[in-house]
């Protein structure tokens, strides 16, 4: 393991019952993610792509296995300590936008620094400044109802990156638009990953897969091929799309 | 997060469901209205009780005398003399329990003053009788053990019976006035005692030494007490032993036989008074009883809302998870909810119950005093029916795992 993996993973193993039958949603995965990368992960559905996802996400304990983030082991901290890893090292960005209805941009985006402790103008300075990244520095009091899909997702990704986290882990960033929006978001994404940031993403559309610097796949909860490639460049970000 | 934070959230979640929110914190309202006015009603009543026996007198014992029989009709306690003044001076010394006690005579007379006559009830007494009823004189003095050694024509009187007879405002004291045509020197006016239990005026009364009663107004035979005798133990809970003690004392002294009856009888009127102290304590315990039952069904219903609300906002709670929200954040943040409705409540239910209680007092004409530790304790009560009641879906919610949150449909 070198000093710059993000991510070592080593025979995860995640197994859920259903009914009386076990179900391997991850088959002995081993995996290493070094810093820098802009990786995706495909895979049909079933395929255990997003479990994998959630793992790494600290979101889901796997049943087995170790898995190093920033090179700490933990696959096996008490609920409490998984919340403060996702706080300090992780930032989410999901299909369906999750943005807290009837609250304004600039608050969504607080969130992550309100549970870290930050005083209330730190976080609004911070805030303001990864809505202005995203191309939404004159959208900070719009509520979600009042913004488009490509905004709600450029929302979410002002606040997976408000707290400067280690590494970005998108599920089905662009499932939920449509194929222009897609563009620019995987664009903003890029952009994010050519300042250094690290991203894992998760996605089915092998067009999107494009866009990544390295594309696993995955079926019946093992990876199945493992390719760097030379990314495709998504068309220059439509700031407000 | 900090405190304030937590509970400006929980204010905000609760006023996007405002009609909800309001709703919910009804039945803390009910409770809560119902707590402060029941006590604060049953508080009322007591004082009223209180101040209605406390004017007849503190700690009182009646002693009477006994009754006669004339072919077979009886005539009832008091209508045959048999206390004597021996067995007075007896009370006095031999009854430890006994702080003082009276003989006290009432007649009925006609007073001429000036400009005016005035019937009224005359007691004839000893200086002792004013402290047994607490009675201060608020114009001039009251008699003393001299006067009623010499038999002095010296009369106090009460303050309803000084202004018919010489007009209200007017000081009476030095003034003379008639008493079956003798002159009568004003010595004294009592201050205001008020209407007794009965409704009958404490106030509209005379009061001259016991020997002048008796060698002025009534005859008889002078070896025993005329009327009764009214006795003022050492304390409230020495009414009893004291009542004992003199029962003892006129037993050995009539030489009543050991099964027969007594020849006269004793009225505890602290025992009454405790009774309906008692009576209302009863009553007031019930009441607020009732009222802290439909407190708990408030409650209940706060715990109905928020496990809705904990249902509707699953995702969101999954979201905060994922961005760092501990399980105690979650907790918090749902409790703190709680009992801000369940504090807004008690907060909205204080001001109801004062003015319900103030409503009910104003009414029945008694005097009400808001106690502020009942306040406290309903607020305090409220706040803890939101812990409580609001513990269940918090802990439900801050359990929720962040993935399963975040997939909830």
């Amino acid at each position: 393991m070198s000093d710059s993996a993000i991510i070592h993973a080593e025979q995860l193993v995640k197994t859920y019952k259903l009914g009386d039958e076990p179900v391997h949603a991850l088959d002995a995965v081993s995996l290493d993610i070094a810093r820098g990368e802009l990786v995706a992960i495909m895979g049909a559905s079933g395929s255990g792509k997003s479990t994998l996802l959630n793992v790494l996400g600290c979101l889901d304990r796997p049943t087995s296995g170790r898995y190093l983030l920033a090179g700490r082991d933990v696959s096996q901290l008490e609920r409490s300590e998984l919340a403060e890893v996702r706080n300090q090292l992780l930032g989410f960005v999901f299909q369906s936008f999750n943005l807290l209805p009837r609250t304004s941009a600039v608050e969504n985006v607080e969130l992550p620094l309100v549970y870290a402790g930050l005083a209330k103008s730190e976080r609004r300075a911070r805030a303001r400044a990864a809505l202005e990244r995203v191309g939404l520095g004159d959208r900070l009091q719009h509520r979600p109802a009042q913004l488009s899909g490509g905004q709600q997702q450029r929302v979410a990704i002002a606040r997976a990156l408000v707290n400067r986290p280690q590494l970005i882990l998108a599920d089905e960033p662009t499932g939920n638009l449509d194929s222009k929006t897609s563009t620019s978001i995987m664009a903003l994404l890029q952009e994010l990953w050519r300042d250094g940031q690290t991203v894992l993403f998760v996605t089915h559309e092998p067009d999107v897969a494009q866009f990544a610097s390295r594309v696993i796949v995955m079926r019946d909860g093992r990876i199945i091929s493992d390719d760097q490639q030379t990314p495709r460049l998504a068309a220059a970000s439509v700031r407000a799309a | 997060m900090r405190v304030f934070q937590t509970f400006a959230l929980a204010l905000r979640a609760l006023l996007l469901n405002k009609t909800r929110s309001l709703l919910t914190t009804l039945g803390i309202v009910i409770g809560v209205a119902s707590v402060i006015s029941m006590i604060g009603v049953g508080d009322g009543a007591r004082a009223r009780v209180q101040s209605l026996f406390s004017a007849m007198g503190t700690n009182m014992l009646i002693v009477l005398s006994g009754s006669t029989s004339s072919g077979g009709v009886m005539g009832g306690f008091g209508s045959m003399p048999t206390l004597t003044w021996e067995d007075l001076s007896a009370i006095q010394s031999q009854a430890p329990a006994v702080r003082v006690a009276a003989a006290v005579a009432n007649a009925r007379v006609t007073l001429v003053a000036e400009e005016a006559n005035w019937t009224t009830a005359i007691v004839g007494t000893s200086p002792e009788y004013f402290d047994i009823r607490s009675w201060q004189p608020q114009q001039g003095t009251l008699f003393s053990v001299d006067d009623v050694t010499s038999a002095a024509r010296y009369i106090v009187l009460g303050r309803t019976a000084a202004d018919k007879l010489f007009g209200s405002g007017v000081n009476p004291v030095g003034r003379s006035l008639r008493l079956r045509s003798m002159p009568f020197q004003v010595l004294g006016v009592l201050a205001r005692k008020g209407q007794s239990p009965m409704g009958s005026d404490y106030d509209d009364v005379a009061i001259v030494p016991m020997s002048t009663f008796q060698r002025r107004i009534q005859g008889g035979l002078h070896k025993y007490v005329p009327g009764v005798i009214m006795v003022s133990a050492r304390d409230q809970p020495s009414t009893a032993r004291a009542a004992r003690e003199i029962t003892g004392i006129l037993r050995d002294r009539h030489h009543i036989e050991h099964a027969a009856e007594d020849d006269f009888s004793i009225r505890n009127l602290s025992e009454m008074a405790e009774a309906q102290q008692q009576g209302t304590k009863a009553l007031t315990g019930l009441l607020a009883a009732v009222a802290v039952v439909s407190l708990l069904v408030g409650g209940i219903g706060i715990m109905n809302i928020m496990l809705v609300s904990v249902t509707e906002r699953t995702r969101e709670i999954g979201l905060r998870m994922a961005v760092g929200a501990k399980p105690w954040h979650v907790l918090s943040q749902f409790l703190v909810e709680a009992m801000t409705l369940a504090m807004a409540g008690g907060v909205v239910g204080i001001g109801l119950g004062i003015g319900g209680a103030r409503l009910v007092a104003s009414k029945l004409g008694w005097t009400f005093g808001t106690r502020l530790d009942s306040i406290l304790l309903a607020f305090g009560f409220s706040a803890l029916v939101g812990v409580i009641f609001g513990l269940y879906p918090a802990r439900k919610a801050s359990r929720l795992e962040p993935i399963d949150a975040l997939r909830y449909e």
